[in-house]
Order: C-alpha cells, then structure tokens, then sequence
C-alpha cells in the first residue's frame, strides 16, 4: 500500500503541474521511504519540502467515521488513504483508469504500443563473406591424444577384465528341478532328530458358514465367551450362520492368525514327548474271578435290632452259636446268630468299648470293658456243662500267700450281678478301650491308651487272677494290641506303627512301618506270619511278617475311614468295614510255599447299613466255621452276611 | 581320595542348551538378523526336560537352543550377506546424506541380494519332505497374492505369490487332485492329494484387507520368501512328473480360442497371460503331446487270504477315487456373476466340468448364458428374472456338498432361493461315542445307496409343521381337539351303521430283563462282569489308577460335551406336547428325529 501511495504521490505530482491551486496541495513528505511507524510517537508525521514539519491531523479516523465514510462518501470507493501526508486521497478518473489498466496486465501508458514491427538487427541470409577469416586449428584435424589415452586404460581393463558389464538385473526367481539328485547323505542326523512343527488344525463342523444349528452358541454361551480371555476360549471365534455364501463378510482375524502361525513356527519352544497311547482296559489287573474263589458271604440274610445306640464291637462265640455285642445304650447283647433272636440283655455301668468272646470252647466267658472296667461275664448259654465248669474254674482260685501289688483290682461278683452272669471285675486306673482274648483263653489283654505313661497295655491272666504290665515305656499311644494265634508273641500297634514283641524273650522283634497316618485296628491272620491293618486314612495295609516290616500290599479300596478289619479262621477270607458303609470282603489266600506271595482279590463289596453322624460300620467278625461275616454298625443294627 | 572337584553345569543338559541371547552374540548378529536366519533355516527353540538344570539353577523363563543348531548355523554363507546388506544400507545412508546420487545409483546397482536355493535342498533333501510341509507356504502364498500393492510387502512378492499360487492350481486342476473344500467363516479350504500327501490350504474371501497394526510383517515378509522359493522349486517338480511346461502355457488350440476381440484394450500381453491362466478355464500345454493321459491300473499279483482282502479294499478304494476325479464330468456351468468365481472355477475345472462366466466379470469365458447346453447355472441371488428352463439354478454349496460327499448330491435342497442344508466340515471323522450330526447320518445313508424316502414326507411335514409353528400353541390344542371330534364323529357314524365298534388289542411286549430265564441270565453277567470290573479297579496301584482315573474323565467329558450338543433339542423335545400325537416330526433345523409311539 506504500507503494501505492507513492505512484499516487507522483502522478499528483504530475497532476499538480497542470492545476492551479499548487501551494496548497504540494504537501510531499521528504523523510522519504521510511516506514512510518517511526513517527507514530510525534506530532508530526515528517517533513514538507521547505523543511517545515508536516502534523498529524487533529482527529484521527476512528472505525465508526470510517464506516459512516464508506455509507454516505459516492467517491469512497476511489479514495485512497496517504500514509505519509495522513490524508485522504480521492484519485481522479486517469488515476482509476490507470489502475484498471495495470490491473488487466496492460502497459500504463496509453499510448504505449506494444505491436510494433520488428526490425532485425543483424541479417539472417548467409553472407559469402565470413565475419571473421581465420583458418582451423589443426588440432580440430588430429584425434585427441588425452581421450585416447583414456580409452586405452578402458580397454585394458576391459580386456583384463577389471571392468565387467553391467549385468542385466534378474528380478524373477529362476526355478528349476532342485531334487534331481536326490542324494541319501543329505540326509542327517538333524533331520532324523528334527520336531515337524503340527499342522494347523483342521476345522470342525462350528467353523462352517452355515453349521448345523445344534453348534451354534447360545445367548448365554456368547456371553460367556465374550467375557473370557482370549486364551480361555474354547472356540478361537464365534460360530455364525449365514443365510447365503453372498452374506458371508471377511474374517477380519485373517491375518492375525497366520501371523501367530508364522510366530509359533519360529517362536514356539519343541519337544518330544512319547504319548502312550494306554487302552484303559488295559490297566486294570487281571485277576482271578470272583466266581471261582467261593465261598465268599455275598448276600446280607439277617439283621439283628435291639441296641439304641452305635453298636461299637461284636464277637462271635467260638461254637459259631451266638454273638455278643456292646453298645454305646450302656448294654451288652447275646443273640442267637441263626435266629436273630436276642437271648439276653446285660445293663452295665456305661458305654461298652469292646467285647470279647473267649475262644477256648472248653470254657464260656465273656470280656466286656466300659468306662474302667473289664467285666467277665459267663452268659449261661450253650452247653451246660461248659458254664458249670466255667463257674467251677473261676472259683477254684486260691489266693497266693504273698499279695502282690496290682495295678488292677480283681474283685469276685456275687449275689444279684452273680446271677445276671457277673463273675470277676477288674477295676482299671483308666479308661480301657479294647479287651482281647489270648488263643488259649487263660489270657487277656486290655487297652488303656494314655499318651504319657506306660501303663496302657495290661495283661490279665485270668486262672490266677494276676495282672502284669509287660513295658516299661511309653512308645506313643496304642491303639490296639493283638496275641499271635500260636506262639508267644504279642502284637502293639500305636499310632503309625506296628510292634512285635517277643512275651518270653521279653524283647522287640518287629516294627512294621505301616505308612498309615493312624491305625484304627489291626488282626492278625491265623496262621500268625500275616497281618492286616486298618486306618483311619481309608487304607489298609497287608503285612507278610517274613518278607518285610513294610507292607506288601496297599488296599484303597474304602472311601472313608477304616474302623474294623478281621481274619476268617478258617477260609482264605478277610474282611474291612469302613465309615462308608461298606464292608468289603476279599479272598486273602496264604500259600505254605514260602516262595508264593499270598494272593489278594476283593470279592464281594457288601452294603446295608445307613451313615448315621458320618458313622457306618464300626466292628466287622466272621463266624468261626461258616463263611459268614457279622457287621456291626452305628445305625444301631448288627448285620450277618452270608 | 582325591581328583578335580567337579563343577555344576559343565556337562550333561547344562551344555547341550543354549540361552537366545547368548547364541545371538555367538553368531554376530542383530536380533531382528537372527529371527530371519532362524525363520529361514528352519531352527527353532527346544524345550530341555529339566529346565532348571538347563538354566544353571536358575528359574527365569528363557528359550533355549540346541546347542548343535547354533553351531550348525555358523557356517551358514548367508550370514555373510546378512553382513554385507548391513555394510549397503549404511553406505547408502552415508550417500544420501553426501548428497552424491551417482553414488546412491551405483549402490543401488549393486545392492547385495541372497538365494535360498542351497537351503531348500538342505532343509529338505527329499522332494517328499519338501512337499510334506507345504502347507503354511500355500496358505500364506494365498493370503499374500490377496494383498493390495500398498506398500505392505514389495509389489514383486505379490505378483510371485499370485503367480505360484495360480501355477499351483493349474497343477491341481490337470492332476484332478483335489478332495475336500470347506465353506468356512474364515475363508475355504482346500485339501488335495498329491503324490500321496495330503495338503490342505485355506484361501481367504475376496475382499480387501483390513491390515492390523499389531502384526509384524517383516516376520510374515521373511516367512514368505522363504516360502515362495520353496512353493516354486515343488511347482517345477510337479509339472514335471506331468509332463507340462514350465513356467505354464496354455495349450495352443485353448490359447486361440481364448483369444478376445478386445484383447489390446483388456491389458498388456504379459498381463492378460497371467489372468487367462488364473482363470483356470483351458488347459496347459504338454512338453510331449498326449491325447489324455492313460489310465494306470493296479497290478494285479497273486495273493492269499488277508493280502488279498487288502488288495480288494485297495482296488476298490482306486475305483472310488477314480469316479470321484470324474464327478462332474460332461456338466455344463456357467457362473452368474455375484458367485465367488475363482474357487468354484477351480473345483468345478477340478472334477471335469466345463464352466463358463459371463465376459465382463473376467477374461476366459469360453460360452454365453444363452447357450443352451448348460446344465447347471450357479447363483446366489434370491431370484432370477429370466430363467432356462432347461438347466438347474442352484446355489454355490451344491458344488461344495457334492464334492464332499463324493457324488452328485439331489439338486432339490440347493435350488434358487431355498434354505440351505447346513454345511458340514469333510475333515471331522467321528469315533464312537463322538456326537454326529444328523445331517451327516443322512448324507451316510445316501451314501451307502439307501433312497431317502423319508426325506419327502419329511419335507412335506415339515412345511406342515413350520405353518403350524408359525400359529400360537393354542393351534396345537385345537389341532388335538379336533383330531378328537373327528375321531367321536366316526365312532358316531359306526353306531349308526349298526356295526359293533373294532376294537384293536395289541398284545404288549415284555421288557427283555423281565422274563425269567434268559433276561435273567444275561442280566446278571452284565452286572457280574460290572462288579467285577469295579472290584479289580480296587486292586490297580496307585500310578495306573490315576492315569486311568484321568483317562476316563477324559471320555466322560466327551460323552457330556456331546449331551451338551445334542441335549437341548433333545429335553426340548421330551417336553414337547406333540409326543401325543401318534407321529411326530421335530423339526430340528430342518428334518430329522422320527418317533412312533403307541399310547398304551
């Protein structure tokens, strides 16, 4: 716009000349071109041309002057704005047109004509007369010794080969028959030993456009499965039905599965693992059949009710004729085992522990412990000739001259207990646990467990009406204590193991490690060299005493704890009765060659008795000479199997 | 006493096993040079069997090397154009920076390139093994010759990729290998047959690629390199044992009839070529020409008992084969244009067809829609304005099915505009115990050459049955209603005619278990052999019994997924009100499940 204003200032200059009125509008600034900020701090705005300053106008234009200017002003529109006199400026008619001219890309001047004819300078015609006359170089004549050179050296080099063509730039692979020779060395052992990636799985009907309906998910499946984590997913997409093979858009995972295939390729760590394939079949033993290893009790025939409460422990008298059991109703029971019928019905002073029928069949006795005490009872049942002579042999006991101290007190009954069938009492100094017969029937053993003393296993003989403690230290807390059947050893199982003492020699000859976390009971087999031990942790562990203090075999065969286990005397039978109700009997054969291991087989699994507070059978006995088996339980009944 | 104390971790597993980073230092390389070297030579990391004897003690996750790979890839030649390339990039770099463009060109000249000829031969000394792990090279051939020319990967890969891949199917197409094609949601796959390798690929739909940003495609990049070389030298070998030229030329009588009015204006020569070969419609040229390649018969040699049986299995197994390569021989199918042309050109070329489509969907279509030979035109359209009357409309699942069920399925499901049966995956072989879907129990039946006869009925009733479903329950209750009038009104009428009412006693069947002697008996192994069954269990050690225990939660699980599968409809339709009736249909889907009760 300086720029403008100055053309303008020199065509008034121009127009000035011609008009009268000179003095008063020659007002040309002489600071020249500058910019005119500089003077924005003055009140004048430079200089006229007789050196006199040129002011400011008073008022200067504000936005509202300015645009009542540009509404009412006709000539607005052509006025223009002089920096350097600060004065409006209105261009006459030759100044617009000027403008207009300029504007259109034309010459300012009027008159300038700017299609004149050309008038050339020089002629284009060849003259036979040169400008200039002097004759060629000779050099223009003589190849040039320095390109020569030059090519000399390529040449060579050419020709040594130091400068080879370029060679055209093969950009398709060449193919060709790469297993023409194929040659057996090149196989090696890193092929041999190489992992082949899996290939990719082939898909299921789910991945179809179109599956069938059955595969296609749920509302609530898909929600599930948007929830999951990717790598939780069972399926890696969303099955989907499509109505057309036209409705079917991409699968916007396309890429990025192959992309995890190329990463597992090459990322993936590989490994050889031999997968058997096992036929489950297969791993089950082959064992002899059930079937052939009769006789074995298989089905429940008798149920003997009377007791109010869990009936903790039976015993079978050795005549197979009747059955003695204890319960937590503070009573003892006889029955008869073919009948059912219940003969007699003893109170005793508190919950009975244990029961034990004296096997010499010569004599009628039976052991009952409660509380502290150990009662031995003469039931009156069976031949009267035995409980007479029972009666006899009790009371033909003549005390020795020195009393000795005893741990236990033995007192005669009499009077009202003597005919309910009391016959001796023996008070102990704690509560007893288990009473067990000696094969013989002279002695007898009760149970007093008690973690820190020694007095826990007691040893009765009854003809002398003696008591001995056989240890002189506490080895843990007995559970149970067993008499070989046929020599003089005596069987002390604590918590976790399994003590064999020799009674004569009065030493230690065993200790079975049982691996069980707590022994709940323990028989020994009657042939007196195998034992079999039940636990609380549902196993039961099979000893050979002659092979090892370890055992030979492991049965997990009960769910729940193991409460009772016991021997046949006769047949090749043993028998486990557990909190889950069952009780399981297997053939335990037990060879005379000493080289045979015995043969264990589960025959028959026998159920019937109700869980009653997480209790189901407490005490399992065969009967003496048939292949019976009596169960006890805490549902109060008491179970013959046959 | 006496001797060195010796040290842990100085031999055993400890040395066999290499950390990824310390095998990187020991070959010299970057980590992204080591990925390459690793994706082409084919070495990948190995899982030692005690991690933490391996790792010096240590448990902190690492993948190991055998030790032997990484010597084995110390004397690889390609490491030293690894190096070489890294020495060009950074003279490049320093041209570039120079400003010096006659530098930059005469580097670009000879920039360092590699070939992996030497290690095909060496990954796969036998063309077998070669063609044993095709299968991820087709795959992402396939993917890459998709690929727009974006700037993704060079524009040269994906003109190769595109190139082998239609070699490839030119292949397939003349050796009639292929044997099973599944529509997926992922894209189709294709399984072939070649020399007695079974390969499957899987070819994404044609659309353009929304690129995701989390994948790294210098790895897919290496991948496919590595990949195109190898596809190329197996593409060479397998024209070769047919006899056909390389690189493939269409035969000379195919090529002039190929030959378009407008060819110039369609594309370039070397272009078009390319375009009339993947169009898969004629056939290639033969370095010996042959009129059709002969039959080769199995050779018969005297046999005895089993090996004879085996023989007949086989024989028959060729014949089955042989009828499957001619299944749509003599068909006639034009393509409409919305149809996905390339894969269905491929199976239909691939069975014997001819197959046409119209002229501008692409170049090679050899007849018109007006021809009136065409037996069976392909299209996916609702409804079709003007219709032959001599050729079937069907849609593009027919082809998929047919092939699949190795015979010419009846055309009735797939007729314009029907709903389609569903499709079902050829790769699933059920075991026993495996659910099957009904669909596929059908298509057996069909196969064994029993006639559906049922299916008609079914069909009918199921028409019915939709109607009826299409109404409210009380529909139902009518229906039962009126059945029962009906049944009054004839009871009614025979009283009139003075007849005595025929009543019908059909004598009741005694369950097997509850007669006497035999039932009985065979009742009583079963729960014998169970017992004992369950009692030798208890007698397993403790090792097998575990591993037997899993095994057999394993099949249990099967047996509940399967329930899973097949147990809605089946609940559903236990509680389904129409068991009433003496025959009922359910439809599931779309026929199936037929049950005849007799109300006692």
């Amino acid at each position: 716009s300086t720029l403008w204003a100055n053309k303008s200032t020199n065509l008034q200059r121009g127009d000035t000349a011609s008009t009268i009125d000179v003095s008063v509008l020659d007002i040309r600034n002489t600071v020249g071109n500058v910019p005119m900020e500089w003077y924005q701090d003055y009140p004048h705005i430079g200089y006229n041309l007789d050196g006199k300053k040129i002011f400011k106008p008073i008022r200067n234009k504000d936005e509202l002057d300015e645009f009542l200017d540009k509404m009412e002003n006709p000539d607005y529109w052509r006025t223009v704005h002089d920096k350097t006199t600060a004065s409006d400026i209105r261009l006459t008619d030759e100044q617009v047109d000027l403008v207009h001219r300029l504007q259109k890309g034309q010459f300012g001047d009027v008159n300038f004509n700017e299609y004149e004819p050309s008038v050339d300078f020089f002629t284009n015609e060849v003259m036979i007369h040169p400008v200039t006359n002097r004759p060629q170089d000779k050099r223009s004549f003589i190849p040039s010794l320095i390109e020569k050179e030059k090519v000399s050296k390529l040449v060579h080099a050419i020709k040594m080969g130091w400068i080879k063509p370029r060679k055209p730039k093969e950009t398709t692979p060449q193919y060709y028959d790469l297993w023409a020779k194929e040659d057996p060395n090149a196989i090696l052992g890193r092929h041999k030993m190489h992992v082949p990636a899996p290939k990719m799985r082939l898909p299921g009907h789910e991945e179809s456009y179109n599956p069938p309906p059955e595969y296609l998910l749920t509302e609530e499946e898909r929600l599930v499965w948007e929830q999951q984590d990717a790598e939780d997913r069972k399926l890696p997409f969303l099955p989907q039905k499509h109505s057309c093979l036209r409705a079917v858009p991409a699968f916007s995972r396309f890429i990025h599965e192959r992309f995890e295939r190329c990463l597992d390729l090459y990322l993936c760590p590989r490994q050889r693992k031999m997968r058997v394939n096992v036929n489950p079949e297969d791993l089950i033993p082959k064992l002899p059949k059930p079937k052939d290893l009769q006789p074995f009790p298989t089905t429940m025939s008798l149920v003997y009710r009377g007791h109010t409460s869990l009936v903790r422990s039976i015993s079978a008298s050795p005549t197979g004729q009747w059955l003695v059991s204890g319960s937590d109703d503070f009573t003892v029971r006889f029955w008869e085992v073919n009948t059912g019928r219940c003969m007699k019905t003893l109170e005793v002073g508190g919950a009975v522990k244990s029961v034990a029928w004296n096997p010499n069949p010569a004599v009628c006795l039976v052991a009952v412990c409660f509380e502290r005490t150990v009662l031995l009872l003469n039931p009156s049942l069976g031949d009267r000739l035995v409980v007479s002579s029972t009666d006899q042999l009790i009371t033909a006991y003549e005390p020795p001259e020195e009393d000795k101290e005893q741990a236990v007190t033995w007192a005669l009954s009499e009077g009202l207990e003597h005919n309910m069938g009391h016959r001796l009492t023996l008070t102990h100094p704690k509560a007893v646990k288990q009473v067990v017969w000696h094969g013989k029937g002279d002695y007898l053993s009760s149970v007093m467990p008690d973690n820190s003393s020694n007095l826990q296993v007691l040893i009765h003989q009854v003809s002398k009406r003696r008591t001995q403690n056989p240890f002189r230290k506490n080895k843990g807390l007995v559970q149970c204590v067993s008499f070989h059947p046929l020599r003089p050893y005596f069987f002390v199982a604590t918590q976790r193991y399994v003590r064999v003492y020799n009674l004569i020699k009065q030493e230690l000859t065993k200790k079975l490690m049982t691996n069980c976390k707590w022994i709940s009971s323990m028989a020994i087999h009657p042939g007196g060299d195998n034992l079999i031990c039940g636990s609380y942790d549902c196993r039961l562990a099979w000893f050979d005493l002659d092979l090892s203090t370890k055992p030979y075999k492991m049965l997990r065969h009960h769910k729940k704890a193991l409460r009772g286990v016991a021997y046949h005397r006769n047949y090749p039978l043993f028998a486990s009765g557990a909190d889950d109700g069952s009780v399981i009997v297997c053939h335990g054969m037990v060879y005379n060659d000493l080289l045979q291991n015995p043969l264990i087989v589960p025959v028959k699994v026998l159920k019937g008795h109700q869980i009653t507070h997480d209790l189901g059978v407490l005490d399992v006995t065969f009967h003496p000479t048939q292949p019976w088996v009596f169960s006890s339980g805490a549902d109060t009944t008491i179970r013959l199997f046959t | 006493m006496g001797g060195l104390q010796k040290k842990k971790y100085e031999r055993g597993s400890a040395t066999n096993y290499i950390t990824r980073n310390k095998a990187r230092k020991k070959l010299q390389l970057s980590l992204a040079d080591f990925r390459r070297l690793c994706i082409l030579k084919g070495i990948y990391p190995h899982e030692p069997k005690h991690k933490k004897k391996v790792n010096k003690g240590s448990t902190a996750p690492r993948t190991f090397y055998l030790f032997k790979d990484i010597r084995f890839l110390l004397h690889e030649p390609i490491v030293r154009k690894f190096r070489e390339y890294k020495v060009f990039v950074r003279k490049l770099r320093k041209a570039y920076g120079k400003a010096e463009w006659t530098g930059v060109e005469r580097l670009r000249d000879n920039k360092p390139g590699y070939k992996l000829d030497h290690i095909i031969k060496e990954r796969y000394p036998t063309f077998i093994d070669a063609l044993r792990d095709i299968d991820d090279a087709l795959s992402m051939c396939f993917l890459f010759s998709t690929f727009a020319r974006t700037g993704k990967c060079h524009v040269q890969t994906i003109t190769l990729c595109r190139r082998l891949t239609v070699e490839w199917m030119n292949y397939v197409v003349t050796s009639r290998s292929l044997r099973k094609v599944f529509l997926s949601i992922k894209g189709i796959y294709y399984q072939a047959e070649v020399l007695g390798q079974l390969i499957t690929w899987l070819v994404p739909y044609q659309f353009a690629h929304d690129h995701p940003t989390d994948v790294d495609y210098r790895v897919m990049a290496t991948f496919t390199e590595m990949y195109t070389t190898l596809f190329g030298f197996i593409n060479f070998r397998l024209y070769q044992t047919l006899n056909l030229v390389y690189p493939p030329k269409l035969d000379s009588k195919a090529e002039s009839e190929l030959k378009a009015e407008h060819e110039e204006d369609y594309a370039m020569d070397s272009e078009s070529y390319l375009e009339k070969l993947s169009a898969l419609s004629a056939s290639l040229a033969r370095v010996v020409a042959t009129a059709e390649e002969e039959e080769n018969q199995l050779d018969l040699f005297p046999t005895e008992g089993e090996d004879q049986e085996n023989m007949q299995a086989r024989e028959k197994e060729q014949k089955e084969q042989e009828a499957q390569k001619r299944l749509f021989e003599g068909l006639k199918f034009f393509l409409n244009r919305e149809v996905p042309r390339e894969s269905l050109a491929f199976i239909l070329r691939c069975f014997g067809a001819e197959v046409s489509w119209d002229k501008s969907l692409c170049i090679g279509g050899t007849y018109e829609v007006t021809d009136e030979t065409i037996t069976h035109q392909i299209v996916d359209r609702p409804d079709m304005d003007k219709q032959y009357i001599n050729r079937y409309y069907i849609q593009p699942q027919w082809v998929f099915d047919s092939v699949n069920a190795q015979m010419r399925l009846p055309v009735e499901d797939y007729f314009l505009g029907t709903t389609l049966p569903p499709h079902l995956s050829p790769f699933v072989e059920e075991k026993d115990g495996d659910y099957v879907p009904p669909e596929k129990l059908k298509l057996m039946a069909l196969q064994r050459g029993e006639k559906p006869v049922q299916e008609e009925e079914d069909e009918e009733e199921e028409d019915e049955e939709e109607e009826e479903e299409d109404d409210e329950e009380e529909d139902d209750v009518d229906d039962e209603e009126l059945t029962e009038e009906k049944n009054l009104k004839k009871m009614e009428g025979t009283r009139a005619q003075g007849k005595t009412l025929a009543v019908k006693v059909t004598p009741g069947k005694v369950k097997p278990w509850e007669t006497g002697s035999v039932g009985n008996k065979v009742r009583l192994e079963q729960e014998e052999k169970a017992e004992e069954k369950r009692l030798a269990i208890m007698m397993m050690k403790k090792k097998e019994k575990y591993l037997y225990d899993k095994i057999m939660f394993g099949k249990k699980r099967t047996t509940r997924e399967v329930n899973v599968v097949a147990g809605p409809e089946m609940s559903s339709l236990c509680n389904n009100k129409k068991l009433i009736n003496s025959r009922t249909t359910c439809v599931r889907g779309h026929y199936l499940f037929t049950w005849t009760l007799v109300p006692s």
